[in-house]
């Protein structure tokens, strides 16, 4: 099943990257984010039945990590949306270039 | 059966997924995305981690989503929702991105076929026989608080600081 997970991780991966690239609704992007991250432990927890156990520790730190990504960006959003009334990305181009 | 539940939770999490990207309402986004979740968590179950099965169910769907859906009703953005999806230029990019991003790995997987057949003797027999010894938590934890745990007791301050930064930013303005 080793092959199968990779692929379906990369599938993962790649739509969470085209959900990104696709919506302006900033938590959305965030969720798509979410999707990325859990295509990666996919592909870790495959990997890990091969390699060792290692990859399941990898996954537990990868999980505190979008734990404190998500109630950071969250707060972000929120931030924001005190700001402009709105969770548009294209209302904070202020970076762009 | 192991490769029938495989492929319908593997298709669930892609169909999932798919659907969290293109519906409209951000709600349903996020319900889908429990889906999606919820279906990799299946198949961390058929891939030997248990443990980490039951902490994807807690703290991704039981803390992450409901704060996504914590801030979905807070900011009023269930209904009256503007559609968000970029026109056609960037669904091309989206589209052409996706592509070579889904060639790349698949090509990036070619070698995991040669690590399987080279690994023979330290295959899922090998990561089954730890758990059936240590047990399905203790195989994880006994590492974790042993080799890793300078990087386990960071994961503390990295949680404190987001916490903090999570209060600031949110918290209203006073001044």
């Amino acid at each position: 099943m080793l092959t199968e997970s990779l692929l379906l991780s990369a599938f993962l991966f790649t739509i969470g990257v085209a959900g990104v690239l696709l919506r302006r609704n900033a938590i959305i992007i965030f969720m798509c984010i979410e999707i990325m991250l859990n295509a990666v432990n996919l592909a870790f927890i495959a990997l890990s039945r091969y390699v060792g156990i290692e990859g399941q520790i990898f996954v537990f730190f990868v999980m505190v990590v979008a734990a404190a990504e998500a109630a950071v960006g969250l707060a972000i959003i929120i931030a924001i949306f005190r700001h402009y009334e709105s969770v548009d990305i294209q209302n904070f181009n202020l970076l762009r270039w | 059966m192991e490769t029938f539940l495989f492929t319908l939770f593997g298709g669930l999490a892609l169909a999932s997924a798919f659907v969290v990207v293109t519906a409209r309402n951000p709600v349903a986004s996020a319900l889908f995305l429990l889906v999606t979740l919820a279906a990799l968590a299946a198949l961390f179950v058929l891939l030997d981690a248990q443990f980490i099965a039951v902490l994807q169910v807690i703290v991704y769907i039981g803390a992450i989503l409901v704060l996504f859906l914590f801030v979905i009703m807070l900011l009023n953005l269930g209904y009256a929702y503007r559609p968000d999806v970029r026109p056609l230029p960037w669904r091309l990019v989206a589209g052409g991105v996706g592509l070579a991003l889904v060639i790349q790995l698949a090509i990036a997987v070619q070698p995991a076929r040669s690590l399987r057949e080279a690994a023979g003797t330290t295959g899922p027999e090998a990561l089954v026989a730890l758990q059936q010894a240590k047990g399905v938590v203790g195989a994880v934890a006994e590492p974790l608080f042993s080799d890793y745990l300078v990087p386990f007791e960071l994961t503390s301050i990295l949680l404190l600081v987001g916490i903090v930064g999570a209060l600031l930013l949110a918290k209203r303005r006073l001044d």
